[in-house]
């Protein structure tokens, strides 16, 4: 598995989950203000700062974290890994694959980009390719269905 | 007015309806009961209410039929009891299936109608249970799993001998042979009403027509009675009633015992519907896949086509260790409506057995693996310590994580199904047909990354077991994800179990 050559998402996702870490990191560092600021706890300064430290951390890492998510199409099976603390590599025989989906949120269509998601009969399976441009996507997609048509197995 | 055709014509592309006695099965007992139970409690407060206390010794009866007012209710009970009467009477009137070469199709539905067609080619199973009052009756539910959520097509209630009979049919449907229908109406016991019911009664939980079954385990009473002694369930029960003990006498208080009466009931109910349903258990192999009984006084039996297992877990509970028992789940690719508060129906598929027990059920359910190194390598999966038996387990730095289990943590690669081995003192093995898998995953953390360890997932359908091995040597995790992605691709092109007799020449011969 070493071997296995990845396409790399396109980097304009980097900004669609930079903005995404962003508005989540600053929601959650806005609640933990509540023991200081609605208790008046003496500690209170260290929620804040705790899940401050950790939301600057998360979107500190996201270009690499958007590195690290590759995928690669081999000639029985789909490869999938993210991650790069705690990675994960995820291989997917296209017989199994039960349909595909096509998301575009509302920030991903603004630069562009789409999402793409495979359904196994295993809910496990949680493969979801993100920042996909929407040809590439659209083209994956089609591809995918007819490999998984001609390789068909039953359930 | 048509009723059930004869129990070999069900099978032939025609709209049927169910037994006559469906609606009073389906909820005219209960409803019965329910308004004889209310007509008995509020007798008096309802009277009183409605005209007022202060009859005096006039005799209520007569003094109610002297009120107007009486007669308007009575009647609008009446009323009442006649429109639920003809609405079931209704319901059961629409209510068809038919079953064709291809679907098993039910219509129901007064108001809203609905059509439910199931693909005889997506069976995941068959199951026709026998409700108590519904045995009495000579009625069961038949109902046909088909692969998802909540997409089986129930069709309650036949007459007992039509449902099996119609199991046999759907089966041969669904199995692709091309034979013709080796013609097999039930014998029929013959004699009155009353026999045929009892005879029904007392027959076994297999099919006697279907001879020979023979199960291939035998339950015995105290077997299951020690299982359930030395469940998981009874630890944690005695837990609770040392704690409850401690803090009464600590407190002084007899607050904590009336909290445990739910707890008594729940528990009781657990340890009977355990009891009952293990003890008349059966498993037997049969053309058409596993048939697996249970059930004492409400029975039920469940047939599982080949393939249609996705992984096998062979387990033992910490103190089942002394006898040394085991229980065996399965991953199926269907939910059951009719699962109960235990949910082991459709996934436990032995309730506890020993070694030769285990041996035996693995064989029924994975017939692929009845070679003798198969066996001996299930048998090394299921009992041994570890070291150099064939598996490929975590290396000696892994001992950090795995205090106990490394030496037996590992995997075993055979031709078409893997082996997870874990647990030294919880022992484990998961056996997943490659067939069946739908994709594999290689993962790691810091701690693994730093140790070179990692951990492997085989995802499978939905069920009791997610099979995982975690504190691999990272080359053999990767070793392992390499070869079970190749090999699930090459099983799943040759697998051709969803049509487990379209080659077969002879209709007898498969098993």
């Amino acid at each position: 598995m070493s071997s296995i050559e990845y396409n790399r998402v396109s980097p304009k996702y980097i900004v669609v989950d930079l903005i995404g870490y962003l508005i989540s990191g600053v929601m959650a560092t806005a609640v933990s203000f509540v023991p200081l600021v609605v208790f008046q706890w003496s500690l209170g300064w260290i929620p804040p700062v705790v899940v401050g430290a950790i939301s600057i951390i998360m979107v500190a890492l996201t270009p690499r974290r958007v590195r690290a998510i590759g995928y690669a199409l081999r000639d029985d099976d789909l490869v999938f890994r993210r991650g790069i603390m705690w990675t994960r590599v995820v291989a997917v025989p296209y017989g199994r694959m039960q349909l595909v989906d096509i998301n575009r949120g509302p920030l991903a269509r603004a630069v562009g980009l789409s999402e793409l998601k495979l359904v196994t009969a295993a809910a496990a399976t949680g493969v979801t390719i993100p920042g996909l441009p929407e040809a590439v996507a659209e083209e994956l997609r089609d591809q995918l269905v007819a490999l998984a048509e001609s390789r068909r197995a039953g359930l | 007015m048509t009723h059930v055709a004869p129990p070999t014509g069900l099978s032939d592309g025609e709209w049927h309806r169910l037994h006559p006695a469906t609606p009073l099965l389906k909820g005219g007992i209960a409803l019965v009961a329910i308004i004889g139970f209310m007509v008995y409690n509020l007798r008096d407060a309802f009277i009183e209410t409605l005209f007022g206390g202060g009859r005096g010794d006039e005799d209520p009866v007569s003094w109610l039929l002297g009120h107007t007012a009486f007669w308007v209710i009575a009647l609008a009970v009446v009323g009442f009891l006649l429109l639920l009467v003809a609405a079931f009477y209704v319901s059961w009137r629409m209510n068809t299936f038919r079953i064709t070469d291809e679907v098993v199709e039910v219509r129901s539905g007064i108001l809203f109608r609905t059509h439910r067609k199931g693909r005889l080619d997506r069976i995941q199973g068959i199951n026709i249970s026998r409700p108590f009052i519904a045995r009495i009756f000579g009625a069961a539910k038949l109902e046909v799993n088909v692969a998802g959520q909540d997409a089986n097509v129930q069709l309650d209630y036949l007459g007992s001998a039509a449902a099996d009979d119609l199991r046999r049919e759907i089966l041969r449907l669904a199995s692709g042979t091309q034979a013709a229908a080796t013609a097999t109406a039930a014998a029929a016991s013959g004699g009155t009403l009353i026999e045929q019911r009892v005879h029904e009664l007392l027959a076994p939980e297999l099919d006697p027509a279907e001879a020979p079954l023979e199960s291939v385990v035998t339950m015995n009473l105290g077997r299951v009675i020690g299982s359930l002694v030395l469940s998981g369930f009874t630890i944690m029960v005695i837990a609770i009633v040392v704690a409850v003990v401690i803090s009464t006498s600590l407190t002084g208080e007899a607050f904590f015992l009336f909290g445990i009466v739910p707890g008594i009931i729940g528990g009781a109910s657990y340890y009977w519907s355990r009891f009952t349903r293990s003890l008349r258990y059966t498993i037997a192999g049969t053309p058409d896949g596993i048939r697996i009984g249970y059930g004492l006084l409400s029975t039920s039996n469940d047939t599982l086509p080949p393939g249609r297992i996705h992984s096998v877990q062979v387990s033992q509970p910490l103190l089942w260790r002394i006898p040394g028992w085991w229980e065996i789940k399965v991953n199926r690719a269907t939910k059951s409506t009719t699962t109960d508060g235990s949910g082991q129906r459709n996934t436990t598929i032995l309730p506890v057995g020993d070694r030769g027990d285990v041996m035996r059920v693995l064989g029924l359910v994975l017939p692929g693996l009845s070679t003798d190194e198969a066996l001996e390598m299930l048998r090394r999966g299921i009992e041994s310590k570890g070291g150099d038996d064939g598996f490929t387990t975590s290396p000696r730095r892994a001992a950090v994580i795995r205090w106990f289990s490394w030496r037996r943590n590992g995997f075993a690669l055979l031709d078409d199904a893997v082996l997870l081995r874990k647990g030294a003192i919880w022992r484990e093995l998961v056996i997943v047909p490659l067939a069946r898998m739908q994709s594999v995953v290689i993962e790691d953390g810091p701690v693994y990354r730093r140790l070179r360890l990692g951990a492997v997932k085989v995802h499978t359908v939905a069920g009791p077991i997610s099979p995982s091995l975690g504190a691999l040597d990272r080359t053999d995790a990767e070793g392992f994800f390499d070869s079970v992605a190749a090999a699930a691709v090459r099983s799943g092109t040759s697998d051709t179990s969803h049509h487990w007799r379209a080659h077969e020449v002879r209709p007898a011969d498969a098993s």
